[in-house]
């Protein structure tokens, strides 16, 4: 047995400063190459956008030091990369198609970041979520359920994702997501005794009582109905694996994972066997090349081949050929244009952004904490995989949105609000005992009962 | 614009995201080699880093509250001088996940030559070698104090 110390640690605000300049010069240089292999010329807005993305991140930056002083120094620059990469593979598709998202996706990063900052201005202490467990739980179905409602839903290739208000569409989901991961870890912070515990064991396995299936069975249950209801497989597979992966966080049951990856299996089955959309992707899965069928995935893989080790270069390639080159499947723009070497450096950044989630978990001194943080960034983690795994033939393709790059106003508030419940909890787990407030200590000298 | 420029553009684009790449796992470092692991037969040598008890005489005292047994055996707390909580209660200092303990259990904070523990008057009570302990018990080096299935230790 060995016990870990503590050691102060640095607050690491100025090399967040540094990595987040040094992210910057990378996007400005990627902005720059689209311009001048598509014109010849550097683009006009390059000192303006440049200008304006550094003072937003930069403005997110002093918040941080102001008020999470001791926050984890690399998620910001990983997210500004990644959030500044995807403005200009949309911007470079914009040029091949004529369309005008990255303006879009450019108001959508300024209002996603200072969200996020107010979020890290507002919740002081992320313990305070753990009160609105069950308010999270009741927002979160309420989200996920809103597209389905006859007015404000809206259907779009043959999906019932996205809410129309006021000439806005959104995809609540996404912040559903969060809800969610909120109330996952609200919940199994108090019941995973119970979970963890009783049960028999058969064949080393640890089998949870019959009674106690019920959360498993619910959330499952309403994963089919996202399924069925909203055909949609992607957040139907990424809310049950979220679920699965927080009990077994929270439990360190590995009968949990094998109940749950059963239930998926059998649930995975009986809708392929039922519905059409799900035998079309994996047939396209199968044989992308097959006649009568999309040819979205095969054209994605062509995209891909194309670019080789080291890409076209941006601007040279012809992502645009692919449907939703600048959402669903950017990854196969990027892979297209900068190649096997760069999109595996994009995959590393995505790798440490959920790291620094899953350290952050680790540092933490609550179970609420660890669950949520944990939660969050194995989100962003499963999220990865089923895309890039759906575009590069690993899995069945799902559509979802890449985290940070695809285009999409949704998906990316709700990322970075993820980032800035992120930061919180690392300032929390990572603040000296030297700096924590003293108070509780205070008030313990008039104790309160026993409390039990 | 030449394609020489272009290409060199493209590569360097290419380095730059790796040298970044790089550049977090260099910052990140710090996470794997700056947490010290100790093993106990190393001995229980005082952390230089790691705050001194506040009226402790000059003797070097126990620095750290380690759990020795219980869900959260292997956490330690550092010791602070304005005392620390342990409790269920997620506002304590060390917070336990144990049927057990009261929400705010049990208090330690140093007096002017030893740390005294303070049961809070919890309901199921604090062990010191076996006995309940009342407010004001002094903690000798290497006592165990059990609450409920956790078990926690003074180090040095």
């Amino acid at each position: 047995m060995s016990t870990v110390t503590d050691v102060r640690p640095p607050t690491g605000r100025t090399t967040e400063l540094l990595l987040l300049v040094f992210a910057i010069a990378i996007v400005l240089l990627a902005y720059a190459n689209v311009g001048l292999s598509t014109s010849g010329s550097l683009p006009v807005g390059l000192v303006a956008h440049g200008v304006g993305f550094l003072v937003v991140t930069v403005a997110f930056h002093l918040v941080i030091r102001y008020r999470a002083r001791y926050a984890d120094p690399l998620l910001l620059p990983i997210a500004t990369l990644l959030n500044g990469l995807g403005l200009v593979m949309i911007h470079r598709i914009d040029i091949g198609t004529g369309s005008g998202a990255a303006t879009r996706q450019l108001i959508w990063t300024a209002v996603s970041i200072a969200v996020a900052a107010g979020v890290l201005w507002l919740v002081h202490d992320h313990r305070v979520l753990r009160r609105y467990t069950f308010t999270a739980m009741a927002l979160g179905f309420v989200l996920l359920l809103l597209p389905m409602l006859p007015v404000v839903g809206l259907e779009i290739n043959g999906s019932r994702l996205w809410i129309s208000l006021f000439g806005f569409t959104f995809q609540p989901g996404e912040i559903a997501k969060i809800a969610l991961t909120v109330f996952f870890a609200g919940y199994l912070v108090q019941t995973r005794d119970a979970l963890s515990l009783v049960g028999t064991r058969v064949l080393g396995l640890q089998l949870p009582r019959g009674r106690d299936l019920g959360p498993i069975l619910a959330a499952w249950g309403l994963s089919v109905l996202i399924l069925v209801a909203q055909r949609d497989l992607g957040s139907s597979l990424l809310f049950f694996g979220l679920f699965v992966a927080m009990l077994y966080l929270a439990t360190e049951r590995i009968s949990w994972v094998v109940i749950g990856l059963a239930l998926f299996a059998g649930g995975a089955y009986i809708a392929w066997r039922l519905f059409s959309h799900v035998q079309t992707r994996v047939d396209l899965w199968l044989d992308p090349f097959a006649p009568g069928l999309s040819d979205q995935v095969a054209r994605g893989v062509m995209g891909m081949a194309h670019g080789g080790l080291f890409g076209t270069g941006l601007g040279e390639g012809y992502p645009y050929e692919t449907y939703f080159a600048n959402s669903d499947y950017i990854v196969a723009s990027f892979a297209e244009e900068l190649g096997l070497v760069g999109i595996f450096a994009m995959i590393m950044l995505f790798a440490l952004l959920v790291e620094r989630g899953l350290r952050t978990a680790i540092g933490a001194r609550e179970g609420f904490g660890k669950l949520l943080a944990a939660g969050l960034s194995f989100s962003i983690a499963l999220q990865c995989f089923v895309v890039i795994g759906g575009i590069t033939r690993v899995i069945p393709l799902t559509g979802l949105t890449t985290p940070f790059l695809s285009a999409g106003g949704s998906s990316l508030l709700a990322n970075w609000i993820i980032v800035a419940l992120l930061l919180r909890i690392s300032d929390h787990a990572r603040r000296p005992v030297s700096e924590r407030p003293v108070e509780p200590v205070r008030r313990a000298e008039q104790p309160v009962g026993g409390g039990t | 614009m030449s394609e020489l420029t272009l290409n060199v553009i493209r590569l360097g684009l290419l380095a730059l995201l790796w040298a970044f790449v790089f550049s977090i796992v260099g910052a990140l470092r710090a996470d794997l080699y700056g947490t010290k692991v100790q093993t106990r037969t190393q001995g229980r040598r005082a952390d230089a880093r790691a705050p001194r008890p506040g009226r402790g005489k000059g003797q070097a005292g126990p620095t750290h509250l380690a759990v020795v047994a219980g869900s959260l055996r292997g956490t330690t707390v550092p010791l602070h001088s304005d005392g620390i909580l342990i409790g269920r209660n997620p506002e304590c200092t060390l917070v336990l996940t144990d049927d057990f303990a009261s929400g705010r259990h049990l208090r330690i904070y140093p007096g002017s030559d030893a740390w005294y523990a303070d049961d809070l008057d919890s309901t199921n009570g604090t062990f010191v070698d076996q006995r309940r302990i009342d407010t004001g018990y002094r903690l000798e080096p290497g006592s165990q104090i059990r609450i409920g299935q956790t078990v926690l230790e003074l180090r040095r």
